[in-house]
């Protein structure tokens, strides 16, 4: 039947567009310079991604993106945006340094994506994703072959974890 | 993919979100006979349409029971005035209500709430990652909440707000390690998968007890039920996140906590107490005639109303948490229990393999 084969293309242009209209939205939003409103739309970016995740088989990262960071990271930011002052926030003029750094970075970001996407050939036929599907494949493989940076990516949780508990106890010797 | 597929799965989304709409209504029912048996009140017991006095017999027992109440009480939550104050952020004012709604019905999705009607599974969804899936909408249900309390713009629901969202991320951590012993036992996060495990072994919460009372629990932080219900708590905050709220928009907060009741009620069915199986009656397998499909939904239904009423009978009987005991329980008690529960759950299946 047609449908079926034409709705992944559909949904992956639909989601595509949406990672990237909703990610402009959450820098320069014409119409409210409002940190809420570029946190939601941060939220609906991660949706975004999430739904592009399922469209490529991995329902397991899909659902983690949603839990850990629309369902719990933008939460935290929402709680500390809603804790400032937002007058003053929506009043405040862009910095040069800020600027630049943003600049950099996206900058960055943009050459290891160019050099994956030509690393990936377009057209070419690539062998199927080894993290498809369920967990039992993934957590085979971080507690095989990637257990070095998983573990490393672990000690670096904990050195934050602690970090927070000193920063937090002031009065603690 | 073919067109069968999506006229059944339309089909079961309407009767679904009917019927829970349905639990809903008389949920709220329950809710008021129960509190008012518990604390030795009659509850609603007059409202009716005029001609339900004229039948014989039943109509008075009807009326008595309190029937009609709900039917009044939506009509009510429609006709009200729609009241937006001056000083509110409109767009969110307006998101709110619904941001609290959709995540409750969407979680329903992957409840299996039967095994087989004709060739027709009935789950909406049956998702191999069914349990995260949970947890990913659950974990949005926050927003409805957080956002409600920013809209209004005023300082006693923006408080409850703030609660929410520091409650419900902290119980979301316990929830989901709660679960994990289930999946060492069972091996597998299809929920249909579990159900069959169930059926074969007997419920998980003889398995893993532990597990059921933390998630049982965070299931009351998670839908802001009393105990919980901090980001309410009309004697500290007026009426808390929905204070500036009337009629309609109102009663989409009160749907969104009921439709989250029912969901985390049949969530626990589903997980520790073996969903549509009864291990007897030889209801323990997926069913080949009609009848024995509708009793599944039925054995399904009946389980996932005692858990209302237990949702109903705590909010009855027990006092609020003040705001440290409940971060200290969920930090310091349920977070290292959780994880003790993890550690020897895998240590005796590893001993036993």
């Amino acid at each position: 039947m047609a449908l079926s084969d034409i709705l992944p293309d559909i949904l992956f242009y639909l989601f595509a567009a949406l990672t990237l209209l909703c990610g402009v939205l959450v820098v320069a939003n014409p119409f409210s310079r409002n940190p809420v409103t570029s946190a939601m739309f941060l939220v609906l970016t991660i949706i975004s991604m999430a739904g592009l995740f399922v469209l490529l088989h991995a329902f397991f990262l899909a659902a983690v993106q949603i839990i850990v960071y629309a369902g719990a990271v933008i939460v935290l930011f929402l709680f500390v945006i809603m804790l400032l002052d937002l007058k003053e926030e929506q009043r405040r003029k862009i910095k040069l340094f800020g600027a630049v750094a943003g600049l950099v970075s996206v900058g960055v970001i943009m050459i290891i994506s160019l050099k994956a996407l030509r690393a990936a050939r377009p057209g070419a036929n690539l062998p199927a994703p080894q993290l498809e599907g369920g967990t039992n494949a993934l957590g085979q493989l971080l507690f095989t072959q990637y257990v070095l940076p998983f573990e490393v990516v672990s000690i670096l949780l904990l050195v934050a974890m602690v970090g927070v508990i000193l920063l937090s106890k002031k009065d603690l010797k | 993919m073919n067109w069968s597929f999506i006229i059944f799965s339309v089909v079961k989304i309407a009767i679904v979100i009917g019927v829970v709409q349905g639990m809903v209504a008389y949920a709220v029912l329950a809710e008021r006979k129960i509190s008012a048996w518990i604390q030795d009140r009659v509850g609603p017991n007059r409202c009716a349409p005029p001609f339900v006095k004229a039948i014989p017999g039943l109509g008075p027992v009807l009326i008595r029971l309190g029937l009609f109440q709900p039917l009044a009480d939506g009509l009510k939550f429609m006709l009200k005035e729609d009241f937006t104050p001056a000083g509110v952020r409109k767009v969110y004012f307006w998101l709110a209500p619904a941001i609290a709604v959709i995540p409750s019905m969407l979680v329903i999705a992957v409840i299996p709430f039967g095994s087989q009607l004709g060739h027709q599974q009935m789950v909406i969804a049956n998702l191999n990652v069914g349990i995260l899936y949970t947890f990913g909408i659950v974990s949005l249900g926050v927003y409805g909440i957080v956002l409600a309390g920013y809209a209004a713009n005023s300082k006693y629901p923006f408080l409850g707000g703030i609660r929410s969202s520091a409650q419900m991320i902290s119980y979301e951590i316990s929830m989901g390690m709660s679960v994990i012993p289930v999946f060492l036992i069972v091996g597998n996060l299809n929920l249909n998968q579990i159900i069959g495990w169930q059926a074969q072994h007997g419920w998980l919460a003889l398995y893993s007890p532990v597990s059921f009372i933390i998630f049982l629990v965070a299931a009351f932080a998670e839908t802001n039920r009393l105990p919980f219900d901090l980001p309410e708590a009309e004697t500290e905050l007026v009426g808390g996140y929905h204070t500036e709220y009337s009629s309609m928009k109102f009663a989409l907060f009160f749907l969104g906590e009921y439709s989250n009741m029912i969901a985390s009620a049949g969530m626990m069915v589903t997980l520790f107490f073996g969903g549509w199986t009864l291990p007897f009656w030889g209801l323990d397998h997926p069913a080949t005639t009609p009848v024995a499909g509708i009793a599944h939904i039925l054995v399904f239904v009946v389980k996932m109303l005692l858990f209302m009423v237990l949702f109903i009978w705590v909010r009855w009987m027990f006092p609020r948490f003040r705001y440290d005991q409940l971060m200290d329980l969920g930090w310091r008690k349920f977070v290292p229990l959780a994880l003790v529960n993890i550690l020897v759950t895998a240590v005796v299946l590893w001993v036993m393999s």
